[in-house]
């Protein structure tokens, strides 16, 4: 128990410590440019967060983050463009594409009270629909993969196709302003990445709460054996659809501060290949360890940007190569790492136990297959 | 003995035209301990999957205290008050065995009450715990305990549960004579208060806790009684018994 409580302090300090350099040291050592690429890799870092529970967590294995993040970044995105074309103007591409008065769809998006809200509960509510169809017909592993990848290629097609309603391949960009500040002013993406920090943050004790809870147990039972579990008398379908619907909703949060941090919202940063990005942060740091989920796309995010300065075309391979040595030799990525340490001090600690099998062997199998 | 609990007629299944299940009847009563014996591939666990809704049969009927659970989802039968193990122990191997335990208690409540955090150890699991004899065992994660432990988990884990009906798909298969014994006792315990349907090889076994013995071959029931009765029946002998009559133990090669 005593062990139990240490570790849980120990979670806590190190929070503080990570809270500590996010908030005071980072904005302190590095430049306005490095910063808003740090605002940037925690918004993916949001993302992470709600696909380690779906994935590591809860086994869904989602290659379609992208059009969560995608109708979160949108949502924020026509709230912007509308702002900027004032209470009777025309959002710039509309007008580029013949369109003479702003479309019924687009309209509730001119008030921040309806915009930002949805851009967190639509991806929610969509989740969730999609998990009650899929996961009731009990579509699972590969099967669940390929139809989020399949519908991220949909949602792209769709975007791309309706150019006269989102700008096409070109993606909504010219946002200057957010609620009157100037996003081009240092300061204000100063207090942006803040808020990012903060929310990023917040998202994480949610995970956390949400996995150390007996939901949290119950999801990692699902995971392992979800036909055992509707024999112990539970739904999975719930169950899944829940992990899923809390993930939309993280991607879609983030998807909305990716838009002022960066000024963009194309489907290029949405579609197949970001979906899977989105992924090999959380593999990279660990699958069912949030922190390595957090840490783990801050740090291939920050490698790609550091190898794509020097090498340009190196990064793809490098990316490549590094998810590969991951599921080769590390499948529980970097936190794993530390969990084979922990798990051989408990083994020893369980050694006087006599008829405990050893858990030694089962470590090796897992650290090479 | 307060009447049926369990009420099958008429019962067929198909699997790509093999008649797995060819017309079962079977009662089982309240308070009884029934022992399902047959040679493999005579329909045991496919009438238990039945039962659990795992199998849906082309005809006949279920009925557990007098309602009907074919078409049910798996769960909602486990929450009318049936509980099964598998053949293999299937136990959450990452998750502690209080963990187990304290998952299987849970099941009635409503998923937004299992939102919070476990504060403490449940009445019932630290009841289980000590009748299973795992309580020593109760912060480690299930995968390091040895097969006959994981299938004490597992019925530590229909305990607290309390169904009225057990189904037990060999709980004492590949077990050591110590455990056998072990889990003998368990069942002894167990079956005081509730309805149980076992289906086992082992014939020590069975002679030891047995009321009743159903035997089916090749999807249908060939009979049924004491244990003495079905042993005497010539048809039995036949089709099971008399293969391995000189076998110690275990009827059947597995």
């Amino acid at each position: 128990m005593s062990r139990l409580l240490t570790a849980r302090w120990r979670g806590r300090a190190l929070f503080a410590l990570i809270g500590f350099v996010a908030l005071v040291v980072a904005p302190a050592v590095m430049s306005d440019f490095r910063l808003g690429l740090l605002a940037k890799y925690l918004c993916f870092a949001i993302v992470a967060v709600g696909i380690d529970l779906a994935w590591g967590y809860g086994g869904m294995l989602t290659l379609g983050q992208g059009i969560f993040f995608g109708m979160g970044g949108y949502a924020m995105g026509m709230f912007l463009k509308l702002q900027e074309a004032g209470p009777k103007g025309l959002p710039d591409f509309m007008s580029y594409n013949g369109l003479t008065s702003v479309p019924s769809i687009w309209k509730p998006f001119r008030y921040a009270w309806f915009a930002l809200p949805a851009a967190v509960v639509l991806p929610m509510v969509v989740a969730a629909g999609l998990g009650v169809l899929v996961f009731r017909q009990r579509i699972r592993g590969a099967y669940f993969a390929i139809l989020t990848q399949a519908l991220a290629a949909a949602f792209v097609i769709l975007l791309i196709g309706q150019q006269g309603y989102t700008a096409g391949t070109n993606g909504l960009t010219n946002m200057r302003t957010l609620f009157g500040y100037d996003l081009n002013d240092p300061v204000n993406q100063r207090n942006l990445y803040l808020l990012v920090a903060v929310l990023l943050g917040a998202v994480y004790l949610l995970a956390r709460q949400l996995v150390s809870s007996r939901y949290g147990r119950l999801l990692l039972a699902v995971r392992d054996g979800e036909d055992r579990v509707r024999f112990l008398g539970y739904n999975p379908t719930l169950v899944k659809v829940l992990a899923f619907t809390v993930a939309a909703g993280m991607a879609g949060l983030a998807g909305a501060l990716f838009v002022p941090v960066v000024g963009i919202m194309s489907p290029a940063l949405l579609g197949i290949v970001p979906s899977l990005e989105l992924l090999i942060g959380v593999a990279v740091g660990g699958r069912a360890t949030l922190i390595g989920a957090v840490l783990g796309t801050v740090l291939v995010n920050y490698a790609r940007t550091g190898l794509s300065e020097h090498f340009a075309s190196g990064w793809l391979y490098l990316q490549g190569a590094m998810f590969i040595l991951v599921v080769a030799f590390a499948p529980k990525g970097l936190a794993g790492l530390r969990d084979v340490l922990r798990r051989n001090r408990t083994a020893v600690l369980a050694g006087g136990g006599g008829a405990v099998a050893l858990p030694e062997p089962a470590n090796v199998l897992e650290a090479v297959t | 003995m307060t009447g049926a609990l369990l009420e099958i007629r008429g019962l067929e299944v198909v699997f790509d035209g093999f008649r797995a299940i060819d017309g079962v009847d079977l009662t089982v009563d309240e308070g009884e301990v029934r022992f399902l014996i047959g040679p493999n591939g005579a329909g045991k666990t496919t009438l238990i999957d039945v039962v659990t809704g795992l199998t849906r049969p082309v005809a006949g009927s279920v009925a557990f205290a007098g309602q009907s659970v074919l078409g049910l989802a798996e769960h909602r039968i486990v929450r009318l008050g049936v509980g099964r193990t598998f053949q293999t122990a299937s136990v959450f191997e990452q998750l502690s065995v209080l963990e187990n335990l304290d998952l299987a208690a849970t099941f009635r409540q409503p998923l937004r009450r299992l939102l919070r955090r476990r504060a403490g150890v449940l009445d019932v699991v630290s009841v289980a715990l000590e009748t299973v004899g795992l309580a020593d065992r109760a912060e480690f994660p299930a995968e390091v305990l040895s097969h006959g432990q994981k299938q004490w988990l597992e019925i530590g884990m229909l305990l607290v549960q309390d169904p009225r009906l057990l189904l037990l798909d060999e709980p004492v298969a590949g077990m050591s004579k110590e455990e056998r014994t072990r889990t003998g006792e368990l069942l002894h315990a167990i079956a005081e208060t509730r309805t149980v349907v076992v289906i086992e090889h082992d014939m020590e076994f069975l002679r030891r806790f047995a009321n009743r013995v159903t035997v089916m071959h090749e999807g249908q029931v060939l009979c049924e009684g004491t244990v003495a009765e079905v042993q005497a029946d010539p048809r039995v002998q036949e089709v099971y018994l008399g293969r391995s009559r000189d076998k110690r133990s275990t009827v059947e090669v597995n």
